[in-house]
């Protein structure tokens, strides 16, 4: 009688499960293998040419002599700079959003435009960046600039992330601390965000990574590749890794195809020590949750 | 006349256009246990938290009416919410410690409130009077979460009593409880009261006839708005009632 009813099939939908396993993983291992084909060639072609002169070296047309160590520096100075302007003001305006503001229009109005701004293609900024920063304020192809226009890249991805961690810690973490007297901003400062900084931390390690990679801007603002010194200030010239390896790329003799690579390896080092470091950082202060 | 703690007088609650609670008079009295009992979507919760301003935190509420406290209207703006929560303690339905340490989750309020003496003896005292003390003692630096849920409860309430408030309102406090826990809460519930006023919502009516001095009842009209129907002694509310919707209630007819 109830199998008059019922068409179970479990052998059926079993198998359809299955199948959709096996489609979904064949999908993972697609990035999967995309990311290996592409450090296994980088470090086929980069390794032969990998050697401290090119970690100690300024740039070259002689390519035993040739080295990175400009672009090397400048893209540390660019990244530490960047990151001591725009992790304050990213966080603080994803604070005040979520903590702070009213929900109104105009916060919602400025949530929408925040999003926009994380899609918009770098090269804008970069010329952004040129009409303000260099032209208009008059700080020159400099180190700050860079990095001004880098923070402007870099903030809506910096807000967003931040958003998300705060917006992830319970409300009753926050209704605890203000029944117990506390203000708001002793509510924010002692118990939401000691929860949410390993999110930070996840923002900050995308935001910095996309940093890093940046090519397009720089060019913009800086259009600088052949640089003998390291830059001593926020004043100085500079240069960055991801445009002294375009430029080893785009010359004829194929050995600067294999420096590029070499750079692309040390780009890479430097990009994983990063998050390494923020990694360790996150893993520290993850805190156990009830939720 | 009565020794009230807190009296409040016409009290009125709207959620934007939604009245959520009517003309509600209730004294509460002081050292005692005041239970707020009802079917659900009654006000109880709402009642509560008009009592610490907690109600503010949602944008469209409007409570008007007074509620009497220490002399002052806590419902009038000239009164900071801040001090109103200071005074007047609240314990959540599902335990809330902070994911810091159970230390850390009793000196809270006292750092915050710029507690002047010992923050040791007071973190001591009041896990103490929580009846933690035993369980914690030798390892209060431990994460708060990896307590069980009674002892995160009674930690809660820990911290809310050291920062010693005159009232301590309670919502649900047993209700994400197992009923060891729940047993173990009641009886603390019962000896707190010698030192400070307790109101507590419960849905459980045998909770309520166990540990109050006090009963509410409230009651929730077609419009979906709360109202209290009588409030008296536990054991007259329970035995005795006056309005046969509060017999009807208690002896089970309608929940």
């Amino acid at each position: 009688m109830e199998n008059n009813i019922f068409h179970r099939n479990i052998k059926r939908r079993q198998n359809v499960g299955k199948l959709f396993y096996i489609i979904l993983l064949l999908f993972s291992l697609i990035g999967l293998i995309g990311l290996s084909a592409l450090l296994i060639q980088i470090l086929r072609d980069g390794l032969p040419y990998l050697s401290t002169n090119i970690i100690f070296n300024y740039p070259s047309r002689h390519i035993d002599q040739a080295g990175l160590k400009s672009a090397l520096f400048g893209t540390l100075w660019i990244l530490s700079l960047t990151a001591l302007i725009s992790l304050p003001i990213g966080m603080g305006a994803a604070i005040y959003l979520e903590e702070f503001a009213k929900k109104n229009w105009i916060t919602n109005f400025i949530e929408i435009n925040i999003g926009n701004l994380a899609g918009v293609p770098s090269i804008v900024y970069g010329l952004l960046g040129l009409t303000i920063f260099v032209e208009l304020l008059g700080l020159g192809r400099v180190v700050l600039a860079g990095a001004l226009t880098m923070t402007l890249l870099i903030l809506p991805i910096i807000i967003l992330s931040t958003r998300e961690s705060i917006k992830a810690v319970p409300n009753s973490y926050r209704e605890a601390a203000l029944a117990l007297g506390a203000t708001k901003w002793q509510m924010v400062k002692r118990v939401v965000l000691p929860i949410a900084f390993p999110g930070f931390l996840t923002g900050a390690i995308l935001a910095m990574s996309r940093a890093i990679g940046e090519s397009a801007p720089m060019i913009a603002i800086s259009a600088l590749v052949y640089i003998t010194f390291i830059p001593s200030h926020a004043m100085d010239r500079f240069t960055v890794l991801p445009i002294q390896i375009f430029n080893w790329i785009s010359r004829p003799q194929a050995e600067f195809a294999g420096l590029a690579a070499a750079g692309i390896i040390v780009l890479l080092t430097v990009l994983l020590l990063m998050n390494a470091v923020a990694v360790y950082f996150r893993n520290r202060y993850q805190v156990k949750s009830n939720e | 006349m009565r020794d009230n703690i807190l009296n409040v007088k016409d009290l009125n609650v709207w959620y934007r256009d939604f009245q959520a609670l009517k003309d509600v008079n209730i004294d509460v009295l002081s050292n005692k246990v005041t239970a707020l009992i009802g079917p659900s979507g009654c006000g109880k919760s709402t009642m509560l938290r008009c009592i610490n301003r907690m109600n503010d935190l949602i944008p469209d509420a409007k409570i008007e009416g007074e509620i009497n406290f220490d002399g002052e209207n806590i419902n009038s703006n000239h009164l900071d919410p801040i001090y109103v929560r200071s005074k007047i303690g609240m314990v959540f339905q599902k335990p809330n410690p902070f994911p810091k340490s159970i230390f850390d989750n009793v000196a809270f309020g006292l750092r915050i409130n710029g507690f002047k003496g010992s923050i040791e003896d007071e973190v001591e005292k009041s896990l103490k009077k929580a009846a933690l003390w035993e369980d914690v003692k030798d390892r209060l630096k431990d994460g708060a979460l990896e307590l069980s849920g009674g002892q995160q409860q009674r930690l809660c309430i820990a911290r809310t009593l050291a920062v010693n408030p005159q009232v301590m309102l309670m919502d649900e406090p047993a209700s994400a409880l197992d009923p060891i826990a729940t047993l173990a809460i009641e009886e603390l519930i019962r000896e707190l009261s010698s030192e400070v006023s307790i109101v507590i919502v419960t849905h459980n009516m045998q909770q309520a006839a166990r540990i109050s001095h006090r009963t509410a009842f409230f009651m929730v009209d077609e419009n979906r708005c709360g109202y209290m129907v009588e409030e008296g002694e536990t054991n007259q509310i329970f035995t005795d009632p006056h309005d046969e919707r509060t017999e009807s209630y208690i002896t089970g007819r309608f929940s």
